[in-house]
């Protein structure tokens, strides 16, 4: 009870009173205002969408489903795209050595490269948020340690990390490790490089919400100290972290490309887009470019557009840029 | 992080360049798929690994460029009587740091590769006794007459007794050793070339021996070896004469290389035999979903595995026509009578009915262990296997890994961890005789080397006896007919699904004059490079 007026008051102090609809104010706000006069953020947006639109509905868009090796045929290996002499239907793309079809195989790789993107931010986010709420709302020692592990770890770059965490899950679970499992180890490797951005920025922000009225009113009637960090103080934080998130999204795909590209992430046999790349970076001297070229095109297209979106994001959530 | 630095990364991660830096007169710059991780010769029986140390580390016996048996650190020897081969050593003859090389050292030698964890233990069977004459005059002595005796000798490399005292490797290391021993980590052979230093997975640099007792036939003073794993790499470093010599050239390259002003491809058929194997020893398989039983104890179904597989397929396809199909566990150039052999027809709705009156009308699930830097084309061989065998219901997960962690767990000293594999095999002693032995022998006899690289565990008592008698019998028409027998049996019991041999494919620039062996070894002692 107490509880849901501090929030009321909470809200009140930041927001026009009159209610509306989540939809008309969003509408209505600065964020969609320069969303609009932004064309370049407009077709970021829309290849974004269009790209996870294409890995949600691969299955029922690819003419076979690469990681099936029942729906592979040899004969059908490296056949050039379509529009090319020797293109056969339907293979839009082309094929790779063993009769995978390219598109298909980027639709899946797509998929799978997103999955492990968002969960991988998912898990960083968490990981940092959780973090980062304690240290800059106690303070102290434990704002202290929880930070100069942050610092030390800055000073290693992400993909150093994530090869570490990978090296380590694969000599401790050695060959048990299977197709799925390596799933989890990817997202877990992004997840521990990522954290740090997310904790250092909620922790500022922390910083500067915890000493005012309102939190001091919720400690005054006695609320625990984790309701006040979620309920209160982290609401008060989520626009650096949804522009951190975006960002590090593209970021996440891309460190799961490498560690794919450098044949530790994901198996030939369930190809993300990162393993693609590496397959065909094979067949370049050979003349068949569109088994490395697709793919290539469609993660650096995939993550140009994350990145002005995140880019669009920082810029509309500055008040200073207003 | 900008969108600029993403873009960065994603053309790093296209294309990662090598850097290594110019060459210089007589540095010769090579580069394998594979690393050499163990400098310890009787840690892995591998040509690659065996070629490697060939430069620094001697046998008694040596093959030359025609394969021929030639005297190395043994100068003559003879067979007094059939049963004990004696054999003179060299004289003069120092390891790299100085110790002389004498009977102790062979003796020590024969001790050691026979020892638990060494890979090599088929070199010389348990029983053969080892006698000291005197310094330089060793017997063997044998329990019954073996005339191939000395057939695989020349990559069973001599060791030096003391230094291997003094620096605590006695005992052999282990493929699936954790940690490096001295002796994976340092050498002290008699060989041309000395490693001056080692970095396992970067960079091993060789410098000739200035005080090495024979004549080298090559010019080279240094030789730098570093692993190139991926493919593409590997190619655009020998076109851009960052190295020297590749192998292999993967075969979609060939063409490319051939056509380039500063490089060729040595080419030719190739004595290993690719070849896929089976768990058909162990009452539950270690990686499959079906329990309680093992269905590759069944010959049904590896009956149904092998006219799965379309080797045709395989060669237009995977190996580009570079690969030729066979029937045999051997390549035909090693057996005279492997023409009376032809592999089954490719027939998937046969197999499919076999796996049915088998019992797996849905098939089942195993674990395929595959290397991904040892053979030509090897893990995109097995992803084809997958697809061929996923068509008659069997679900294969592919653990395709590098060698070194695939051997690791295969391999006797790893504990046979497999059901299923993909593996090469070039008889080391260019005979029958060590496939039927080696790879087809039972592995019942703990004590007994046979079946030492059997890794599914195939045994069959009628064909150990052929196999017996094979090593003794000394009239060529009688042993070919004896063989033949042998692999009949063999391919009667389904016991192996032989694949094709390869080809040969070394990435030379024409700077370069290099001999090819065709059991693959890339040896640099005769090479010569030009300014």
């Amino acid at each position: 009870m107490s509880d849901a007026v501090v929030s009321n008051s909470d809200r009140q102090s930041t927001q026009p009173p009159h209610a509306r609809s989540w939809l008309s104010r969003a509408l209505d706000s600065d964020v969609f205002y320069s969303f609009r006069r932004s064309k370049l953020t407009m077709v970021a947006a829309a290849i974004t969408v269009v790209f996870f639109l294409l890995a949600i509905f691969a299955s029922v868009l690819a003419v076979q489903n690469p990681f099936d090796p029942a729906q592979l045929q040899l004969i059908n290996s490296r056949i050039s795209p379509l529009w090319t002499a020797d293109g056969q239907s339907p293979f839009l793309l082309g094929t790779d050595e063993q009769g995978r079809d390219v598109f298909s195989a980027i639709l899946y790789g797509m998929r799978i490269s997103l999955a492990v993107g968002v969960a991988g931010v998912i898990f960083a986010g968490a990981l940092g948020i959780g973090l980062g709420l304690v240290a800059g709302y106690f303070g102290g020692a434990v704002d202290g340690v929880i930070m100069r592990i942050a610092d030390v770890q800055l000073t290693f770059p992400a993909i150093l990390i994530a090869l570490l965490v990978n090296g380590i899950a694969k000599s401790i679970l050695g060959n048990r490790l299977d197709a799925t499992s390596m799933l989890f180890v990817l997202v877990i490797s992004i997840g521990l490089s990522f954290w740090v951005g997310y904790a250092r920025t909620v922790r500022g922000s922390v910083m500067v919400e915890k000493n005012k009225d309102y939190v001091a009113a919720a400690q005054l009637i006695g609320l625990p100290a984790p309701k006040i960090m979620l309920r209160h103080v982290l609401p008060n934080t989520m626009g650096p972290i949804l522009v951190i998130a975006t960002i590090n999204l593209a970021l996440a795909i891309i460190t799961e490309a490498t560690l794919s590209f450098l044949g530790v992430g994901l198996p030939d046999t369930m190809p993300s887009l990162g393993t693609l790349i590496r397959i065909g970076n094979n067949y370049l001297f050979a003349g068949e470019w569109w088994i490395v070229a697709f793919p290539g095109l469609a993660l650096a297209a995939l993550i140009l557009s994350i990145n002005l979106l995140g880019d669009w994001l920082r810029d509309a959530l500055n008040p200073k840029l207003r | 992080m900008s969108v600029g630095r993403s873009l960065f990364a994603a053309t790093l991660a296209g294309t990662l360049a090598l850097a290594v830096s110019p060459a210089s007169s007589q540095t010769l710059r090579y580069a394998n798929q594979g690393d050499l991780k163990s400098l310890d010769p009787y840690t892995l029986n591998e040509s690659t690994t065996h070629a490697h140390l060939g430069h620094v580390y001697q046998g008694l016996t040596a093959r030359d460029k025609d394969l021929k048996i030639i005297p190395a650190l043994a100068e003559s020897w003879e067979t007094p009587e059939p049963t004990r081969w004696r054999f003179h050593l060299r004289k003069g003859v120092k390891f790299h740091n100085g110790d002389p090389f004498t009977a102790d050292d062979v003796v020590f030698s024969a001790d050691r590769v026979r020892k638990k964890g060494s890979n090599m233990q088929t070199r010389l069977a348990p029983d053969v006794k080892v006698v000291k004459v005197d310094d330089y005059t060793v017997d063997f002595v044998l329990p019954s007459p073996n005339p191939i005796l000395l057939n695989s000798w020349d990559v069973w490399y001599i060791m030096d007794k003391k230094w291997a005292e003094e620096n605590n490797v006695v005992d052999p290391t282990p493929v699936a050793a954790t940690t490096p021993s001295y002796a994976s980590l340092h050498e002290n052979g008699t060989g041309p070339f000395i490693i001056e230093s080692h970095q396992p997975g970067v960079k091993t640099v060789f410098k000739a021996n200035p005080n090495y007792w024979g004549k080298v036939e090559g010019n080279l003073k240094e030789i730098i070896f570093t692993p190139i794993s991926s493919d593409a790499t590997r190619v655009a470093a020998l076109l851009s004469g960052e190295v020297d010599v590749i192998e292999p050239v993967p075969i979609q390259d060939i063409s490319r290389v051939d056509s380039s002003p500063n490089a060729q491809v040595l080419k030719g058929p190739e004595l290993r035999t690719i070849f896929i194997g089976f768990d058909q020893m162990r009452d539950e398989l270690l990686y499959s979903n079906i329990k309680g039983k093992n269905p590759f104890k069944d010959a049904r179904v590896r009956e149904a595995f092998y006219k799965a597989i379309d080797i045709e397929l395989i060669k237009t396809r995977v190996m580009r026509g570079l690969s030729t199909p066979s029937a045999l566990m051997i390549a035909p150039e090693l057996f005279a009578l492997s023409k009376s052999f032809t592999r089954p027809k490719f027939d998937p709705d046969g197999a499919k009915k076999l796996l049915t009156e088998a019992g797996y009308p849905d098939g089942f699930e195993v674990t395929m262990d595959c290397p991904n830097d040892r053979y030509v084309n090897d893990a995109a061989i097995c992803q084809a296997v997958v697809g061929m065998l996923a068509r008659i219901g069997v679900k294969i997960n592919l653990l395709a890994q590098p060698k070194a962690q695939y051997f690791a767990k295969v391999l006797k000293q790893g504990g046979y961890q497999t059901s299923f594999y993909l593996l090469g095999w070039t008889p080391s002693t260019m005979d029958s005789h060590n496939v039927l032995y080696d790879i087809m022998g039972c592995r019942d006899d703990a004590k007994s080397s046979r079946g030492e690289a059997n890794l599914g565990g195939y045994c069959n008592k009628e064909f150990d006896a052929l196999t017996d008698k094979v090593l003794v019998e000394t009239d060529t028409e009688k042993r070919n007919q004896l063989i033949k027998e042998a692999y009949e049996i063999g391919i009667k019991d389904w016991s192996y699904i032989p694949l094709h041999q390869q080809a040969l494919a070394w990435g030379v620039s024409k700077k370069v004059n290099l001999p090819q062996r065709a059991d693959n070894l890339v040896m640099f002692h005769w090479a010569t490079k030009k300014e």
